[in-house]
């Protein structure tokens, strides 16, 4: 339901009134008022203005910081491709013309009739059930050439999409091993109740002992982070959920909040119980935006169960509540202190460090920010403690790890191992095939090729968020690293010169090389711009950029050397392929409209 | 006694809370930057001023000075780094510095000529990014805007406006206006304003005041940059 064009109180009130008035909550306002209207109208930002008290360079700034809000009329229907590698293997790139030529608009372009607009994004999650697109934020999965052509139709029509076909949004999980966070036997409450047995202190010794750390990369020590929010001083102390799982190929959290929830909001409670903090937050990627009913279910019946809210479970003074934030679809919230930044209302730029998040995080409070797979670990190490968790995986890497795997495999989907678990049992489980490379991690991870089998996942060999996608050798390695640079320089927040300017310029030689225009030159220039990626960036973003590449040259030279075409450098600039907006205009593509082909003709 | 570090073996004394680069300058010791400025909080942004500290490359203007820490700035190493955001920054928007009024006080233009850099050696990128000439006494000029966000605080904290901001991500991040209109006219800046004086580059320029001081006696044609211990220009320190 749309509101009239000219009003646009009548739904900002509501929205305003639900969110407190307060510009914290600005990314959460901005989503609804979008949702309500379609887009961000200028009206509707005068009145944000004046109710949030806020200048409208902070609401525009913010705004045109995510790819999901919108400052201008995007259509009734905003179709969006991810543009993952695995998607790219499943044909989306074919898919996406065929439903820009139905619909009859460019990629990109809104119709004329303001209904609908059809462009790519980064990856929405879904690359065991790709080609996956999002239509106004919501999750379309396994894409064929009919379904997008019924999906032309439903648009067309003007069918709601509350009234599309629900199978086409179902999202499965695809889960194929399970070891202790899949397992279904968890009681909601358990943990907790195993926690307020032993006192907050000794919690937190357990965790301690268990050794466990960070499960969305970086793999940061969890007790570190729980004792030196819990020492710091503040007045509120505060748990955040990083469940902006936006790592290319990585989709296990996703499956972890559809069927696991409890386990994750009672691993943040556990959180809240140690560190003294009564409020916590779960930042869930955009892309999900079709879980939050579910989640807030659950918030709700965890709610009535006294497992949150006041007096838990019967323990004078032991508050704590969770709400979700919805990201807008910027990668780099992602990282800790974007993601804060984004929490507040704010562009997610990271910030400078120090000091980190666990003594100034949330509004400068003392805030612990672990992934979703951490806080569900929480729950086992009360339940069965530190020594116990410690005895599974390897020494230096305790526990289990979900992996989303994906790619040229027969069962992809969601598998879980104890650390230690070597790729070339993971690719037997798979059903991989000839496999060529793995790239472990997503593209800031690293290219696994096929010498390297026998590496183990775990902190002291292959440390990982959980992506693991396959590749195969009919696939072209210098196509995958291109499309992880092309990723980079989307999702650059563009703070810091170097990653900015430098992950622009990386995806401009990658495709000189592709449009044929490579030469040693090219090569050596792109060495050095990922030198300087890597010393001047500002976070883990610019100076990750070019792990894949960097992998990739050492590892498949070959996909690079077939791209050096001249002995010496040749400019990227090709005087044919400029001709293209004339041609377009003209209709015209025959040999006449052609300059190389003149040539030749000559 | 005062606490005291090393600058390429140069002593430089600090007090607890300064910054290295604020010490540095501080001591009439140069380190390039163009986003850092005394009279404001640190950014972070140009990464120009990025050092080597105890072994570890960090932008010396967030980092705390410490005791006894090691630091290296003029290297060929970092030069030759320095020397590419420079060139980046020349590429990313349109800078033609001879017909530019800024020509001769402009700081990036000083920072490319005290880094060597003798060509913008990247391809340009080229942006649309028109003029705004709505404001009866002040002209934007945006193409020349290298994302410091000096004007941004000092609008925001000093003069208390919020003018300018920055807009959008990645290599698409531009200033925006204040006004509905994303016009300077339709906001309530003026020539008095700090944010009105402190463009390191050409963008923000007062109208009907052109090539007043000529070419060849401009702050940078008389002293070298690195002859300014900082970045308010008053005299050289040397």
């Amino acid at each position: 339901m749309q509101a009239p064009r000219d009003d646009h109180q009548s739904y900002l009130d509501p929205i305003l009134a639900r969110n407190g008035h307060r510009a914290v909550n600005l990314m959460q306002i901005l989503r609804e008022a979008q949702e309500s209207f379609g887009y961000i109208h200028p009206d509707a930002v005068d009145y944000l203005t004046v109710q949030l008290k806020v200048p409208r360079t902070k609401i525009e700034g913010v705004a045109s910081f995510y790819s999901f809000f919108y400052l201008e009329p995007r259509g009734e229907y905003r179709v969006l491709f991810s543009d993952n590698i695995t998607d790219r293997m499943l044909g989306n790139v074919e898919l996406m013309q065929r439903m820009c030529s139905n619909l009859w608009i460019e990629r990109g372009k809104v119709s004329e009739d303001g209904l609908v607009s059809v462009d790519m994004t980064s990856c929405t999650g879904m690359c065991d059930q790709g080609p996956a697109i999002l239509v106004n934020n919501i999750a379309i999965t396994r894409l064929t050439e009919q379904r997008v052509d019924e999906i032309c139709d439903l648009i067309r029509d003007k069918v709601a999409l509350a009234d599309w076909p629900a199978e086409y949004f179902r999202v499965v999980d695809n889960i194929q091993r399970k070891d202790m966070l899949l397992d279904d036997g968890f009681v909601p409450g358990s943990a907790l109740g195993a926690a307020l047995r032993r006192g907050p202190e000794a919690m937190l010794a357990e965790v301690r002992a268990a050794g466990l750390r960070g499960r969305g990369g970086a793999g940061f020590t969890t007790a570190i982070k729980w004792e030196s929010c819990r020492n710091a001083p503040g007045e509120a102390h505060h748990v955040v959920c990083n469940a902006d799982e936006g790592e290319p190929g990585t989709f296990k959290d996703r499956v972890l909040l559809t069927g696991y929830a409890d386990k994750v909001f009672e691993g943040m409670t556990l959180c809240g119980y140690v560190t003294g903090a009564r409020k916590g937050m779960l930042y869930l990627r955009g892309e999900y935006r079709y879980l939050l009913d579910h989640l807030n279910d659950v918030l709700e019946r965890r709610r009535r169960g006294n497992l949150l809210g006041s007096a838990i479970l019967g323990q004078p003074g032991f508050d704590f509540d969770i709400e979700i934030h919805l990201g807008a679809g910027a990668y780099i919230c992602g990282e800790e202190s974007a993601l804060i930044e984004s929490l507040e209302g704010k562009r997610g730029t990271p910030r400078n460090r120090p000091p980190f998040p666990v003594t100034h995080g949330y509004l400068n409070q003392p805030t612990v920010v672990n992934n979703v797979e951490t806080f569900a670990a929480t729950c086992h190490i009360a339940l069965e403690g530190g020594a116990w968790f410690a005895a599974i995986g390897t020494a230096k890497s305790s526990g289990t790890k979900v992996m989303s795997i994906s790619g040229d495999c027969a069962r992809p989907g969601i598998y879980e191992y104890p650390f230690g678990v070597t790729v070339r049992r993971m690719l037997e489980d798979c059903g991989a095939t000839d496999t060529q490379a793995v790239q472990v991690s997503g593209p800031s991870g690293v290219t696994v090729s096929a010498a390297e089998f026998d590496r183990i996942l775990g902190f002291e060999d292959i440390g990982t968020a959980g992506a693991f996608m396959v590749f195969d050798r009919s696939r072209d390695m210098f196509e995958v690293a291109r499309n992880f640079v092309h990723f980079f320089a989307h999702e650059s927040c563009g703070f810091c010169t170097p990653c900015r300017v430098g992950t622009s310029l990386l995806r401009n030689l990658m495709d000189k090389l592709h449009n044929g225009h490579g030469s040693p030159y090219d090569f050596n220039e792109i060495e050095k711009l990922n030198q300087l990626l890597q010393s001047m960036s500002h976070c883990g973003l610019g100076r990750t950029a070019c792990n894949p590449v960097l992998d990739t040259i050492a590892k498949f030279r070959p996909a690079y050397e077939a791209r050096m075409l001249h002995r010496e450098f040749s400019p990227a600039f090709d005087l044919d392929s400029s001709l293209q907006a004339a041609r377009q205009m003209t209709g015209r593509d025959d040999s006449g409209a052609h300059l190389r082909n003149e040539k030749e003709k000559a | 006694m005062s606490k005291t570090f090393t600058l390429d073996g140069k002593p430089i004394p600090f007090e607890d809370g300064q910054t290295v680069i604020q010490a540095a300058l501080a001591a009439g010791s140069y380190i390039p930057h163009l986003c850092h400025h005394p009279e404001f909080k640190p950014h972070g942004s140009c990464k120009l001023c990025t050092v080597k500290a105890d072994g570890r490359q960090t932008a010396s203007c967030t980092l705390p000075a410490a005791e006894g820490m090691v630091v290296e700035s003029e290297t060929e190493e970092l030069n030759a780094e320095r020397r590419a955001l420079t060139q980046m920054l020349f590429v990313e928007g349109n800078h033609f510095c001879p017909s530019c009024e800024k020509s001769g006080d402009c700081q990036l233009q000083a920072t490319a000529y005290h880094l060597n850099m003798m060509s913008p050696h990247y391809d340009h990128f080229f942006p649309n990014r028109p003029l705004d000439a709505s404001h009866p006494d002040y002209l934007l000029d945006f193409n020349r805007c290298i994302l410091c966000s000096l004007c941004v605080r000092a609008s925001r904290d000093v003069d208390g406006k919020s003018v300018f901001a920055l807009a959008g991500r990645g290599i698409k991040t531009h200033l925006i206006i204040n006004a509905k209109s994303g016009k300077l006219a339709d906001t309530d800046f003026s020539a008095s304003d700090r944010a009105a004086n402190v463009c390191p580059v050409g963008v923000i320029l007062p109208k009907r005041r052109g090539f007043a001081v000529p070419i060849g006696e401009r702050t940078f044609d008389k002293h070298p940059i690195a002859d300014y211990a900082d970045t308010r220009l008053a005299q050289p320190e040397k």
